[in-house]
């Protein structure tokens, strides 16, 4: 299985602030009751993009028509926190986000959102702001991440982004869906199953 | 002589495959559990890539999200919760996949089953497409949530590409105090650690506190692990984890099991062996929790009085005080004593045991469910209702007022019927207070420990279980 190398992102950004937004934030668990992940995207942020008891969207940065079309998604610490749900990416990644910028994240979404080829990456709380702020001022400018240099570009500046190593590794390399190479480990892990009594048939 | 190690790098070492070229390892998962909501895309995605299932010995499903929990007889009212129920019964068909269905007796929420049946075993790697599955830990396994692609890596395989976490060992030593219960410990280490402080970690639960603690309590405790940010927590097995896994179906017998136990000793921590980090914590610091705000890191012990942004230790503190109290439409700074409440809610893979619900007949026999406030009791298990109903307890808790349903994950996410309603505050037994977590976008959750559910049920309000049943 060939995968695209993604060795950089660019595209508009929106800014959703807030540290701990959690799964069920991202896609509320009624909307898990389905047998694919197609038409996920829709339900993205849904319980605080609609208002609860008119229906009308909300002021949340995702109901700004300036921010339509935004491939990037900026927020705080701790993201994707809770539930160990992948439609929590794949929502994000349905609606056309194509990377997250955020302070840090949650250990289960981090790798999830990787498998899918979709780059989180980590900045500083205050660099995070000057993309916010740049966004905000013009939201048309493109903003750039830049998985080899591990800089995000935006509006002539230029922030420092990280990510751990072994996802920018499978990122740049396109090898982030990990399995064509477990199943090539197949014969191995035959071989190390031998060794664990408690899997005998 | 090796150098020591902690349960962690041992069971790590036994299940390393090879490392991959990113530097990941490909870790063998021996036991996989699977369920009706994650797994439905993974199967999905093994047809489209024409594999499969290596190991279905090794694969165990069952229904625990989406099933009703007041309704036995299909097809449910919900079509799309009967999609997913057919769904699931033809991909364990075809797979040839062990399925503990409501027709067996043994099902349950998945975190329940597993230990219940002995399959959840000391020294093996487990994995789930439920953050929860750190639940297993308690017995001395690696157990992790993970997504649905790597529930396919899983499938397809018996492995998946993972980096080695961090071990921080988190001891408690002493008694607990009377009516201060497993839940409280482990939110009172969420509330110390914070909600992202086990981050890269595997949490290690040891100490004189553990080692006196039931598995059903161990559990507890794993259970929540994930609450606080570490993907993996567990407890090193020793004599009542032996003593717990005796007898039960997939639980070894004759000489295998005399062999099962001398491995399963070898994988416990060595004394002296290496920490990333060590924490400890004084049981008698530990008092009856409940939280306030909207993750399980924001609690309180139930004298304590609702934080207030006067009071932030940092911006981001403050910030998260307003956020949280503008939903939960609690003031600032005074009890959360006395705060009532609407629903109370029994259950989940963190209290939904046989010893939760014992514990809560024992104290709310004779009393009675506060008008106007819904009180539903949810068992973990088919095994865990039959228990609870032979012995009584169903009873007691119907005549207090509680509704006794079937076995599911109920109102803890609300992906069934079972849902709070408006801005409903909910004393719980779950695990998470995320906004809109039980169902309802303004609905309002506060956690906290069974019988501190039962204490708000009766008074109908957030009350001291040791007050209201004159715990000493």
């Amino acid at each position: 299985m060939a995968l695209a190398k993604i060795i950089s992102v660019a595209g508009r950004a929106v800014n959703v602030p807030g540290n701990d937004i959690d799964t069920d934030r991202i896609i509320p668990a009624r909307f898990m009751k389905c047998v694919t992940f197609d038409g996920l995207g829709e339900f993205l942020f849904f319980d605080v993009r609609k208002d609860t008891t008119t229906g009308k969207d909300t002021n949340h940065p995702l109901n700004d028509p300036r921010f339509k079309g935004a491939t990037v998604l900026l927020s705080g610490a701790n993201f994707g926190c809770g539930s160990s749900r992948e439609h929590a990416p794949q929502a994000i990644q349905k609606y056309g986000f194509k990377a997250v910028i955020a302070e840090s994240y949650a250990e289960i979404f981090f790798g999830n959102s990787t498998t899918l080829g979709m780059p989180c990456v980590t900045a500083v709380r205050e660099d995070i702001a000057k993309i916010a702020a740049a966004v905000e001022k013009n939201s048309a400018i493109e903003v750039v991440i830049d998985l080899v240099k591990l800089e995000a570009r935006f509006a002539g500046q230029s922030v420092k982004i990280a990510q751990r190593e072994s996802a920018r590794d499978a990122l740049v390399n396109g090898r982030w869906d990990a399995i064509g190479e477990l199943l090539d480990g197949v014969p191995a892990v035959k071989e190390t199953a031998k060794k664990l009594p408690y899997l005998a048939a | 002589m090796p150098s020591p190690q902690s349960l962690f790098e041992k069971v790590w070492a036994a299940h390393a495959v090879k490392k991959l070229a990113n530097g990941q390892t490909q870790l063998l998962i021996g036991t996989h559990l699977i369920h009706e909501v994650t797994s439905p895309q993974a199967f999905g995605m093994l047809r489209d890539l024409g594999l499969k299932v290596l190991m279905p010995h090794r694969t165990f499903a069952t229904v625990d999200h989406i099933i009703p929990t007041n309704e036995l007889v299909e097809p449910y009212k919900d079509s799309l919760a009967q999609a997913m129920m057919d769904e699931v019964r033809k991909n364990c068909a075809e797979f040839g996949i062990t399925f503990f269905d409501r027709a067996t007796g043994k099902q349950g929420i998945v975190h329940i089953v597993g230990p219940e049946q002995g399959i959840t075993q000391p020294g093996t790697t487990i994995a789930c497409g439920d953050s929860h599955t750190s639940t297993h830990g308690a017995f001395g396994a690696i157990a992790f949530g993970i997504g649905t692609s790597q529930v396919r890596d899983v499938l397809a395989t018996q492995t998946m590409a993972l980096g080695q976490l961090k071990v921080r060992r988190i001891e408690v030593n002493g008694k607990l105090p009377p009516g201060v219960y497993a839940k409280d410990v482990i939110l009172h280490i969420i509330r110390q650690l914070g909600v992202n402080g086990g981050t890269g970690f595997a949490y290690e639960y040891a100490g004189s506190t553990f080692d006196g603690f039931t598995m059903e309590e161990r559990m507890t405790v794993c259970n929540m692990s994930i609450e606080g940010g570490a993907r993996v927590g567990y407890v090193n097995p020793d004599e009542t984890t032996f003593t717990y896994l005796k007898g039960r179906p997939y639980s070894p017998t004759g000489a295998a099991w005399d062999a099962a136990v001398a491995r399963w000793k070898s994988f416990a921590s060595d004394p002296g062996c290496r920490y990333d980090d060590v924490v400890k914590i004084n049981a008698a610091d530990v008092a009856p929790s409940v939280t306030w705000g909207i993750n399980p890191g924001q609690g309180i012990t139930i004298n304590e009085n609702v934080p207030s942004p006067d009071t932030a230790t940092s911006a981001d503190d403050k910030a998260g005080i307003i956020e949280a109290l503008a939903y939960m439409k609690l003031p600032a700074g005074k009890p959360i004593k006395g705060t009532k409440i609407n629903v109370a809610f029994l259950g989940s893979c963190t209290n939904g045991r046989l010893s939760d619900f014992r514990e809560v007949a024992k104290y709310i026999k004779g009393r009675k469910v506060a008008p106007g406030v819904r009180a539903i009791a949810v068992p973990g298990s088919q095994i865990v209702a039959l228990q609870c109903e032979k012995e009584g307890i169903d009873k007691v808790l119907t005549a207090a007022g509680f509704e006794w349903r079937a076995a599911g994950c109920s109102m803890c996410l609300a992906m069934n019927p079972d849902k709070l309603i408006g801005e409903e505050l909910c004393a719980s037994s779950s695990n998470r207070n995320f906004k809109g977590r039980q169902g309802s976008t303004t609905g309002r959750t506060v956690l906290m420990s069974p019988v501190m559910v039962a204490a708000a049920a009766v008074t109908g309000t957030v009350a001291d279980a040791r007050e209201v049943f004159a715990v000493n």
